[in-house]
């Protein structure tokens, strides 16, 4: 038996499951529209969020929801060990300086739209490691900061492409604790960078899908579970196409998911809201299972959910340049 | 050469390999086809027609009034455009003509009311980064293209002309 807390190729199994204390959610006017809208703990009416500009406003709503999650439970920045944030922005700008303020020693981390669940299965491994008590953990995404980096400026008058996803304005934070009550953090599955030669910018969901059913793959081969098994499936934000991608990718591996498989990006947004492939962008299971996944699992009605989070690592360079677009996903293994 | 068990060099089977994956990614290619909507082709062109032929109409509406008002031909052509462009860059700041465009779509963008939003938006999102990197060096993002290689056709056109029609006369 090997002495690590591994098991299999990609697992970690943690000992002393961390606990999940406390959580916050920002989010836009936009997904307070949706179907849970009423599920988050702060709605910015403003797209601006008082600020000058967007990157501010994004900057802001990280820092408001790493306030909230140590206001939920009570804790001071100095009562954190580590936080580690991430976003979308370019040198993540708004994870920096949301740390810059808050005073903690900070990790940074760029997962794309996955970060979340990376800093979930990093904090976890800090914590179970024995080298962390509290790690707070927050990404953020915003849809006109994103637009403007990623795409086109906001005021142009273009059509979006019905694979195109929208990017989800929100931030979410949690805050983990090596002792607690509250859903633990069980075992995370690390996953690989898969390219599957996906070039079209408009669809990040097909691109992230292969990723996505690598790491699921590996997940129950390592553990030796099967998706019967857990109670829930939630994928960050593969939206409509790259979840059925993602359904059609585990056919021949005799994983049946599909009566398990949600995901953030096709919950989020009601489809009466016109985003098309759903929505996208580290905020959106950032907010989804910061905000009402969490929120169920601490009702129990779902006693084992798997998150996960999927990343398109390309910028407008890389995809300019004629490059194909990788993806990533991490699972992590969250239990009542 | 060393040789494996199937009788393949080293670099024969990372060929293979490699052909495999090709091969592999492909069909998941295909597979993506299959699954993704269609754009609505139809729709989209009848209401391109339906907003680009009203742009049109109100610039031909402008142009008579401007002529009733006894300006020539040509210079009432040109304060037709400048009009539509002047309507174009205010439904732009109003925040209006990005939802024209999602409905109407090459409707809106190929009209000049539409070059106008191609320069006036980016001019307005890259305010916030200041008037010399911001507004300045950015202005002409998106139509940058347009007028380069515009004026390149315009160049190549004026050569041919004087090729085969000879200059000045």
């Amino acid at each position: 038996m090997s002495p690590t807390k591994k098991v299999g190729q990609q697992t970690l199994r943690f000992t002393q499951p961390p606990f999940i204390i406390g959580k916050g959610t920002v989010v836009g006017d936009m997904e307070k529209k949706g179907p849970f809208g009423a599920e988050f703990d702060w709605v910015i009416d403003d797209t601006l969020f008082g600020q000058k500009t967007w990157e501010k406003a994004e900057q802001r709503m990280l820092l408001e929801s790493v306030k909230l999650a140590l206001k939920q439970v009570n804790l001071q920045p100095q009562d954190i060990d580590f936080l580690l944030a991430g976003d979308l922005m370019n040198q993540m700008i708004s994870a920096n300086f949301s740390a810059r303020d808050l005073g903690i020693p900070f990790f940074g981390l760029y997962g794309a739209c996955s970060t979340m669940a990376e800093s979930l299965a990093l904090g976890a491994t800090l914590i179970d490691g024995g080298f962390a008590y509290r790690v707070a953990v927050s990404v953020s995404s915003h849809h006109d900061s994103a637009e403007r980096q990623y795409r086109f400026p906001t005021e142009l008058g273009v059509q979006r492409l019905p694979s195109a996803q929208w990017t989800v304005t929100g931030a979410g934070a949690a805050i983990l604790c090596q002792q607690g009550i509250g859903p633990r953090i069980t075992e995370v599955t690390i996953g690989k960078v898969v390219d599957r030669g996906s070039t079209d910018v408009n669809d990040m969901g097909s691109a992230m899908a292969p990723a996505a059913a690598d790491t699921l793959e590996q997940h129950f081969q390592d553990t030796g579970r099967k998706p019967e098994d857990y109670d829930l499936i939630l994928t960050g934000d593969l939206g409509t196409i790259g979840k059925a991608c993602l359904e059609e990718l585990l056919k021949p591996t005799g994983y049946n998911i599909v009566p398990k498989l949600s995901d953030c990006g096709v919950l989020i947004y009601d489809p009466a809201q016109d985003t098309h492939a759903g929505g996208s962008g580290c905020g959106c299971s950032a907010v989804m299972f910061c905000g009402p996944m969490l929120e169920r699992i601490k009702r129990g009605e779902y006693k084992r959910l798997l998150l996960v989070g999927t990343g398109a690592l390309m910028s407008p360079t890389s995809s300019q340049q004629g490059e194909t677009i990788p993806g990533i996903a991490h699972a992590v293994l969250v239990e009542q | 050469m060393p040789q494996n068990q199937s009788g393949q060099s080293p670099k024969q089977q990372q060929q293979q390999k490699q052909q495999q994956k090709q091969q592999q990614n492909q069909q998941y290619q295909q597979m993506v086809q299959q699954l993704k909507p269609k754009p609505a082709v139809w729709k989209n062109a009848f209401w391109a027609f339906v907003v680009g032929g009203i742009i049109s109409a109100i610039g031909q509406v402008i142009l008579i009034v401007f002529k009733a008002q006894g300006l020539p031909e040509k210079p009432a052509g040109a304060a037709m455009l400048l009009t539509l462009i002047f309507l174009g860059a205010l439904l732009t700041g109003l925040g209006v003509y990005d939802v024209i465009g999602k409905v109407a779509g090459a409707g809106s963008i190929v009209p000049i009311t539409g070059f106008a939003n191609s320069i006036v938006a980016p001019a307005m999102e890259f305010k916030r980064e200041g008037y010399v990197f911001g507004v300045g060096a950015r202005m002409f993002n998106i139509a940058g293209p347009v007028l380069v290689y515009g004026f390149l056709t315009s160049v190549i056109i004026g050569l041919l002309t004087f090729l085969v029609k000879g200059g000045g006369k």
